[in-house]
């Protein structure tokens, strides 16, 4: 069978173009959902999908390695002459300098460049245009800028097993090198490992240390000769004296002999004022303070023991930590022993027993840092346990201004050698503190957290300007301070001098009414021993103390009792009990210090004056 | 040539002026009333002094140019007038 379907179009619509038109949406088909097809399919956790849809990117960390550079000079001759002059040839170079002078051109160029340099030429002659014309109007800017320290350069310990940086002296003329003293001085923790070398950086480079120092044993204090600047003498930790020439290498020139050394480690040496420039003086634990000669280090010049009782008994000497030296007054010198003490000696005194003055006692814990006011000698600063305070050479009973009990250990600290009321001090938790006491006497007036690891060692430049600090992981932070704490503030010299001598007159007065009071109870404890019936005014034991205030106590709560049952508030009374302490509970307080008083306070329904909460 | 004479003879007896150097582009001193050292010297690192300069200028704005250079140091003034082919050098001792 066909199937034939036929199209017929007419031949007048044939290319006509389509026309396209709408028509309303038309549902074709219909399907509902059918639950029962659910059965065959289970539901699917709700999980959730993120998605983002961002290019990938990845995160790389770069860090050029150090590269050293070194620096190199090209010596530069006369060159730029054409191939056919040779330049030492006189006649040649007239030649061509006659010829090039004929040139139109250089005759046009050097006419008009000459007219242009008469100009400044006259310029210069008729008037200074650099002069300061408005000097009286110059406002010091310095109190806007915020104090602040810049950390210029940092120098590690190249070796693998880090040691403490104990110790640091600057180079003394220009201080363009730092000499610093690695060792552990931690007890027994030193390994096999651990090198026994010292370091000297150039601040320029802290890539690799200028020159090395070898000692026999770690070397805990090191300094150069303020009068020769190649000659360093070190403190080694077992108890020896070394000198080093840096012309003359890294080995010791001469070291002390052991049996008439330190028998502790060398905690401070410190260089002497003398015609020949080799006396120095070292302290340490052992109790000795030894003066030496170093072209002859085989014995000690002086010795002396610090003994407190001036017996010269070495088994009660106290074990010396710090030394102070001021070179404009050589006969005197500190010493700041372990037991906190400082014991201020005399050097020209005839018998041991007369070269301890005096002794100034009021810190905890050893003295790690003892320096002299360079601008006021009479005032020291010492730096030991939490706190670092300034004592007054005259008064001996306590210092004359201190700073607060920080959270953690002070390990060293240094006057500023520009401004009187400027110095430093540094803390085991890795911050230096700068304090101003013409500014803020509570608080730093810059505190700078260095590193995180303790620090060790502080050394200000003598320009005042930058200083270095040592920390426990051999880390040497070199450090630029703001202009406006380095440079002399008008009138500072005599407003310190004016904080010292009121701080000193205020300990002058306690002192002396401490040595009434004593007397008086002296007196007193006399006077009791002879009459014992009487009942005095004077001391109560503690006992009847508290029986008295007791009965107080109680009779004032009877009062408040009778008062209160009057009114019908709710309220309890808070007893403040000055023997049992505060207790708190919810509520708004009002403190009041002293014997027992009674607060108000509120909260539910309180019961009788024995409630106490 | 008569008038360059008269000119650099004129800048060279005019008071405080220590010295005067000509140098061409390659450096060369042509004309110079120092040592010959000392010509060398400066006609060598003014040089390129003033090229770095005239770059400089000329990196900030591309339409400027460099014309005059002048370095002030505590003992004297260092006077620079560059020209595309030359350069005219005088040192002089400011008067105070």
């Amino acid at each position: 069978m066909e199937i034939v379907y036929v199209y017929t179009k007419k031949r007048n619509e044939f290319g006509r173009q389509c026309n396209f038109s709408d028509r309303s949406a038309e549902l074709h088909v219909d399907i509902l959902p059918d639950p029962s097809l659910a059965v065959n399919f289970i539901e699917r956790d709700p999980c959730d999908v993120p998605i983002q849809c961002t290019q990938e990117m990845s995160e790389h960390e770069v860090n050029t390695e150090r590269f050293e550079s070194d620096t190199r000079g090209i010596n530069h001759v006369e060159g730029g002459w054409p191939k056919d002059v040779n330049p030492h040839e006189m006649e040649q170079t007239i030649r061509f300098r006659k010829k090039v002078e004929k040139d139109e051109n250089y005759i046009s160029t050097v006419m008009q460049l000459g007219n242009n340099m008469e100009h400044c030429i006259k310029q210069n002659n008729a008037i200074d245009i650099y002069r300061e014309y408005f000097e009286e109007e110059e406002v010091v800017e310095e109190s806007e800028v915020q104090p602040s320290a810049k950390t210029i350069n940092v120098f590690r310990d190249p070796n693998e097993v880090k040691r403490t940086a104990s110790s640091l002296s600057w180079h003394p003329d220009g201080s363009r090198k730092l000499a610093v003293a690695y060792s552990s001085l931690e007890f027994q923790k030193v390994s096999k490992d651990m090198s026994l070398n010292s370091y000297i950086w150039d601040i320029e480079n802290p890539n690799k240390p200028e020159m090395t120092l070898k000692p026999v044993s770690p070397l805990v204090c090191l300094e150069y000769n303020p009068k020769d600047c190649h000659i360093l003498v070190g403190g080694s930790y077992n108890g020896q004296i070394a000198y080093w020439d840096t012309r003359k290498g890294s080995q010791p020139v001469e070291m002390s002999t052991i049996e008439h050394s330190h028998r502790d480690p060398v905690y401070r040496v410190i260089w002497l004022q003398s015609k020949t420039g080799t006396d120095t003086f070292s302290a340490s634990t052992d109790g000795q303070v030894l003066w030496w000669d170093i072209r002859k280090m085989s014995e000690p010049t002086e010795r002396l023991i610090l003994d407190p009782n001036k017996k010269g008994n070495l088994d009660n000497a106290l074990g010396a930590i710090s030394l102070e030296f001021e070179t404009t007054m050589p006969t005197k010198f500190m010493v700041g022993t372990e037991q906190g003490l400082v014991v201020s000696c005399n050097r020209k005194a005839k018998t041991p027993a007369e070269k301890i003055v005096c002794m100034y006692s009021g810190h905890h814990g050893p003295i790690y840092a003892l320096q002299r006011n360079p601008f006021f000698p009479k005032n020291f600063l010492t730096v030991a346990d939490w706190t670092a305070r300034i004592w007054s050479e005259d008064i001996k009973e306590s210092s004359i201004m201190w700073t607060k009990y920080h959270t953690a250990y002070l390990s060293d600290g240094s006057w500023s050698p520009v401004r009187p009321s400027v110095f430093f001090t540094i803390k085991m938790d890795g911050t230096l503190d700068v304090w101003d006491f013409l500014f803020k006497q509570n608080d730093p007036t810059l505190s700078v957290k260095v590193c995180d690891e303790a620090l060790n060692s502080l050394r200000v430049q003598d320009n005042g300007h930058f200083l270095a600090c040592g920390s426990q992981l051999g880390t040497v932070t070199l450090l630029e301070i703001s202009s406006g704490l380095c440079t002399l503030q008008k009138n500072e010299k005599a407003l310190a001098t004016a904080m010292f001598e009121r701080e000193t007159k205020r300990e002058k007065i306690l002192e002396a009414r401490h040595r009434e009071m004593r007397l008086k109870e002296r007196s007193r404890s006399e006077q009791s021993k002879e009459e014992d019936t009487k009942e005095g005014d004077g001391e109560e034991s503690p006992e009847e103390l508290i029986t008295r205030i007791e009965k107080d106590f109680y009779e004032i709560v009877e009062a408040e009792l009778k008062k209160r049952d009057k009114g019908e508030e709710k309220k309890v009374r808070l007893i403040l009990n000055s023997f049992t302490g505060l207790r708190v509970v919810r509520g708004s307080l009002r403190v009041v210090k002293g014997s027992s008083k009674i607060v108000k306070g509120f909260t539910n329904k309180g019961g009788g004056p024995d409630s106490t909460l | 040539q008569a008038e360059v004479e008269e000119t650099l003879k004129r800048i060279q007896t005019h008071k405080g002026v220590i010295g005067t150097i000509v140098v061409n582009a390659e450096g060369i001193p042509i004309r110079t009333t120092l040592d010959n050292s000392t010509t060398v010297q400066y006609a060598g690192l003014l040089h390129q002094l003033t090229m770095k300069a005239r770059s400089t200028v000329r990196d900030i704005d591309p339409q400027n140019d460099l014309t005059f250079l002048r370095i002030r140091s505590k003992k004297h003034e260092i006077m620079v007038a560059p020209d595309k082919e030359y350069m005219l050098i005088v040192i002089q001792n400011p008067s105070e």
